[in-house]
């Protein structure tokens, strides 16, 4: 059949594939949730990349304990967001607090990705015996309330930025696994997993190439989703003093060592709150909104 | 309903100048242009057409069920004299169920799992006659015995679950004619079941029409249905109807060049891989929206001429023949076509040399444990169960020979290739590929070069290609595993190479497979196949998912770089008339034996297991020449678990001679050297069966065509 004319589409090429990528964002600007929650996200990156530069006070500085918002600093300057017990500047400390909620809180679901994906991929692929002890494993974790199990790891190896990541990958990887598995059991049935198989490729080749790249759109989503509720987990141990040790400016710390003045001087907490919620509120917005672009069309 | 009182006896369904658009993202698509139909009652008519042609919104508009982003645009859908247009949703739910009535493709979807096939059943009448339940269910368990279900009052507690494919679908068709609608509308109600399934489900429908004078709207794309369930026939392309009329005018004297394009495509009983090969058609299906000027076959077209057929667009025109003045055709060019010599055909090849013996399979069997872990079962002592996949399996295969295994779902046909594959392991037998056994050696334990030469095509095209890597990556993946080839250049070169083999342009390297169609697709499946100079390619029923035209292409692709390299196919397929067209030898498998081998000619003739003849008997042949016998099996194909003792077929065999059928296995007797049946009717009786399939030589007179 040399007389066959196919029909020829322009080759990708990388403007192609930036233009693509615009296309897909311009996707999400069709859903009003994502949009929002994508300016939500953007907003407290550019704060966090930029807070040396628009914090307006040193944001350990001790300057002038409890001013209200808006207060005229002696010094000179204004206390936007006003001050905490110890006289050090809410809204630089917000700011700064951005970087650390913002590096630890993917950082900790990238691990917890990794392992749980790792985990996902092995039980749902080999089935059998690593199922079997891989998904008893986690059904052991998933068990423990998320609470007490992360004041049993802090409380046993100290609490730092490490041991947060440590203990949010533990807690959380046994959930992911459980997504990788469902999509891997689905997935591993595909003609081109045979087809690789049957070319003598090894397990995890198998594994990495042909299945996990295709599990990639729901776990996507799921990765937003879970960033939101890492960074609810960051302000939880931080709350309980399990957090960062202080004097880094930790959004949950901050909430923690002014609820007690939270009748007197609600600004010192009403402001972490907002950031916190803002934030997670943001990353949930964008994971509704690429579930909901994913399933048009 | 004032229907009944003064009877309506016009047409039951008038369709004019019907236009109907999609509305997406992308804008407003027409999906079916200028279609306009008229159905009598107790007339049944067909629309047949190639996936996308429209053939279902049609059906969803005469139910005025388009979904949100669908409508009319223009032109009138009259349902025994009312324009279903001017109706509320009060009077449309009143019609839709109860006058109009839908038999969907897939069964097991059209029943609600959780609910009893009894409790859906007398939802029908209660609702449309508000009758009360017992009498209802009355009328539920009657109709269940219409459609020839065993047991009605037992099947009204089951489950859909609990009965097989073949039952679901007759249920699904007890529910729609409960009612008894005036208009049947069935969208592709075969294509998922077996064909001997399917000659069950195909001769009640049109027994029940009777019965009923319902009028059927029915839907397909296999002709050789079409020829024998419908009295008039509309064939769609792209939106459009090229052509309608009686079925015997189509299908004797076809008038467009699209409809003798189709007729290529078959692999009829007259075609042949090597004297009278297939003829695809050129190109591919245009989109919606990049429909051509004009005539929307032209580019397609080998009677294209420029200037005429790219203007405006066609209308209908008529074909006055003497005994089908309904006969309609859209095309400008029709009286000036030869159609005597416009059915296409392929240039003839010389066949292919059958070498020496590739492959040998000896006794192989390939048995499942089933652990039952219930109670019942440990106190009885039968905790482990055994599934005969694959029970002596015995043939043997020449290099550049083609060989199809052939036979319904559950057959083992599947799990025969796992084993050659080596993703199963035989238990017990040989399977010796060059000599070495292979059957017990798994995947892992093989060698690049034992992997490279036995390889795959597979079923699906959606499913065949990692849609994260690009084509080129991995049919270069494939060169590279085999060692082929090392260096990425030289590497780069042959998967170039392989896509100019599948004919497919050199770009296609860079692309992700979700750009390509499913043709294209199967053919980078054979690309990939092919990567390793394979010996031996077992393709797994590769054309069953494709539309007739485009699996007209793909089959002469498979033949002709088999003939090129020599490559024993192995070709699993339950679609006989393929299997005919294709093959060499046929190896006829049922429930996980084999029931009968031999070359092509002898299988296809008698002496027949009467498996292969019912088998036989079953698939549509879409050329009013061929005469058959019907043969309609009756019953279920067994569990695999609890196989008949004896004969796997003594169930519903139509030939059983008694108790020897159902207690000794048979022995398999040869008619000639290597054509086996396996059977306990003696080979003399089976000799003088007559053949299920005679094609009258004499060619219909033309003379009656021409005006």
């Amino acid at each position: 059949m040399s007389n066959i004319i196919e029909t020829v589409t322009p080759a990708p090429t990388p403007e192609a594939a930036f233009m693509r990528a615009l296309k897909s964002f311009a996707l999400l600007r069709e859903s009003t949730p994502g949009m929002v929650g994508a300016f939500l996200v953007l907003f407290w990156v550019i704060v966090a990349i930029l807070a040396p530069l628009i914090a307006p006070f040193d944001p350990l500085a001790t300057l002038q304990p409890m001013a209200k918002p808006g207060t005229v600093y002696s010094m000179g300057g204004t206390f936007w967001l006003g001050t905490d017990h110890l006289g050090r500047d809410i809204l630089s400390r917000i700011i700064y607090g951005s970087q650390t909620v913002l590096f630890y809180a993917p950082l900790a679901t990238l691990c917890a990705y990794t392992l749980g994906i790792l985990m996902g991929l092995a039980a749902g692929y080999h089935l059998g015996w690593w199922d079997i002890v891989l998904s008893r494993i986690s059904d052991i974790i998933l068990s423990f309330p998320v609470l007490v199990l992360y004041i049993i790891i802090i409380a046993t190896i100290g609490s730092s930025g490490i041991n947060i990541i440590i203990a949010i990958t533990f807690a959380s990887a046994p959930g992911i696994m459980r997504i990788v598995r469902g999509l891997v059991l689905d997935l591993r049935n595909r003609d081109y997993v045979a087809a690789a198989q049957t070319r003598g490729e090894s397990a995890l080749y198998i594994m990495l190439v042909e299945i996990l790249p295709n599990a990639r759109g729901p776990l996507i989503v799921d990765a937003c989703l879970r960033l939101g509720y890492v960074i609810i987990t960051i302000g939880v141990l931080g709350f309980l003093g399990l957090g960062l040790p202080p004097p880094d400016p930790d959004w949950g710390g901050m909430i923690n060592e002014t609820r007690k003045m939270a009748m007197i001087f609600p600004h010192m907490t009403i402001f972490p709150v907002i950031a916190i919620s803002s934030l997670i509120l943001g990353f949930n917005l964008l994971a509704d909104g690429l579930r909901e672009v994913s399933l048009r069309d | 309903m004032p229907d009944s009182v003064t009877p309506y006896d016009g047409p039951v369904l008038e369709i004019e100048d019907l236009c109907l658009s999609y509305y997406t993202r992308a804008g407003e698509i027409p999906a079916v242009v200028d279609f306009s139909a008229t159905l009598a009652p107790g007339e049944s008519i067909g629309l047949v057409g190639e996936s996308g042609c429209g053939k279902s919104t049609v059906a969803m508009a005469i139910m005025r069920y388009m979904g949100s982003n669908g409508d009319i645009v223009s032109g009138t859908v009259k349902f025994k004299g009312r324009d279903m247009a001017t109706l509320s949703d009060e009077e449309l739910r009143q019609i839709r169920g109860s006058e109009i009535a839908m038999i969907y493709q897939e069964p097991m979807a059209a029943l609600n799992p959780s609910l009893t096939i009894g409790s859906q059943l007398i939802e029908v009448p209660m609702t449309h006659d508000g009758v009360s339940k017992e009498e209802a269910s009355k009328r539920a368990i009657a109709m269940l015995a219409d459609v020839h279900l065993p047991d009605p009052e037992r099947l009204m507690e089951a489950y859909p679950h609990q009965i097989s494919g073949g039952q679901q679908q007759r249920v699904v068709i007890a529910m729609a004619l409960l009612s008894s609608p005036s208009l049947l509308l069935l969208d592709e109600p075969t294509t998922a079941l077996d064909v001997t399934v399917e000659a069950g489900i195909v001769e009640l429908i049109a027994e029940l029409s009777r019965k009923y004078n319902s009028s059927l709207l029915y839907i397909s794309h296999n002709l050789g249905l079409m020829l024998e369930v419908c009295d008039r026939i509309c064939v769609m392309y792209s939106g459009e109807v090229v052509e309608e009329g009686h079925i015997d005018s189509i299908f004797s004297w076809p008038k467009h060049p699209y409809t003798h394009g189709l007729f290529g495509c078959i692999p009829l009983p007259h075609a042949d891989k090597n004297a009278r090969p297939l003829k695809a058609i050129r190109g591919q299906l245009p989109l919606p929206h990049e429909r051509p000027q004009g005539c929307y076959f032209g580019p397609r077209c080998d009677f294209f001429k420029a200037g005429t057929c790219d203007q405006e667009s066609v209308r209908m025109s008529e074909v006055n023949t003497d005994d089908d003045p309904a006969h309609r055709v859209r095309c400008k060019l029709w009286n000036s076509i030869d159609h005597d010599a416009a059915i296409p055909m392929g240039d003839a090849k010389p066949p292919a040399e059958i070498g020496e013996t590739v492959l040998e399979i000896d006794g192989m069997q390939k048995y499942y444990e089933v652990r039952d872990t219930s109670f019942a079962a440990m106190i009885s002592g039968k905790g482990v169960r055994q599934v005969k996949a694959n029970e002596k399996i015995t043939f043997r295969a020449g290099r550049g020979e083609t060989v199809a295994i052939v036979g319904e779902s559950g057959c083992g046909k599947s799990t025969f290739a796992k084993v050659l594959m080596g993703l199963e392991q035989a238990t017990d037998g040989e399977v010796r590929m060059n000599g070495i056994d292979i059957g017990g050696m798994p995947v892992q334990s093989r060698s690049p070069k034992q992997l490279g030469s036995l390889q795959m095509v597979f079923q699906n095209p959606n499913d065949t290609l990692n849609p994260s890597l690009t084509i080129g990556a991995q049919i270069g993946r494939v060169i590279k595993k085999f060692g082929v080839e090392t260096d990425p250049v030289k590497i780069q070169e042959r998967v170039l190479h392989l896509l100019d083999v599948v004919k497919l342009p050199r770009d296609f390297a860079i692309r992700k497979p979700r750009q390509l169609s499913g043709g294209q697709k199967q053919r980078i499946g054979i690309a990939r196949a092919f990567a390793g100079n394979p010996a031996m390619v077992i393709a797994d029923e590769p054309i069953s998912a494709l539309d007739v035209s485009v699996a007209a292409a793909v089959t002469e692709l498979l033949t002709d770089i088999q003939r090129e390299n020599q490559t024993t196919l192995l070709f699993i397929s339950h679609d006989l008339s393929a299997v005919r067209y294709l093959a060499d030898r046929v190896v006829v498998m049922y429930l996980g034996m084999l029931v009968e081998r031999g070359t092509t000619d002898e299988v296809f003739s008698p002496p027949y297991h009467p498996y292969t003849e019912a088998l036989l008997s079953a698939v549509p042949i879409a050329d009013p020449q061929v005469e058959k016998r019907r043969i309609v099996l009756e019953g279920n194909l067994p569990s695999a678990l609890n196989p008949p003792k004896g004969c796997p077929f003594s169930t519903r065999c139509q030939r059983r001679i008694g108790e020897i059928c159902d207690n000794e296995p048979p022995p398999v007797q040869f008619n000639a050297d290597r054509h086996g049946i396996a059977c306990h009717i003696p080979m003399e009786e089976l000799r003088k069966v007559e053949p299920v399939i005679k094609v009258s030589d004499k060619k219909p007179d033309p003379a009656g065509a021409t005006p």
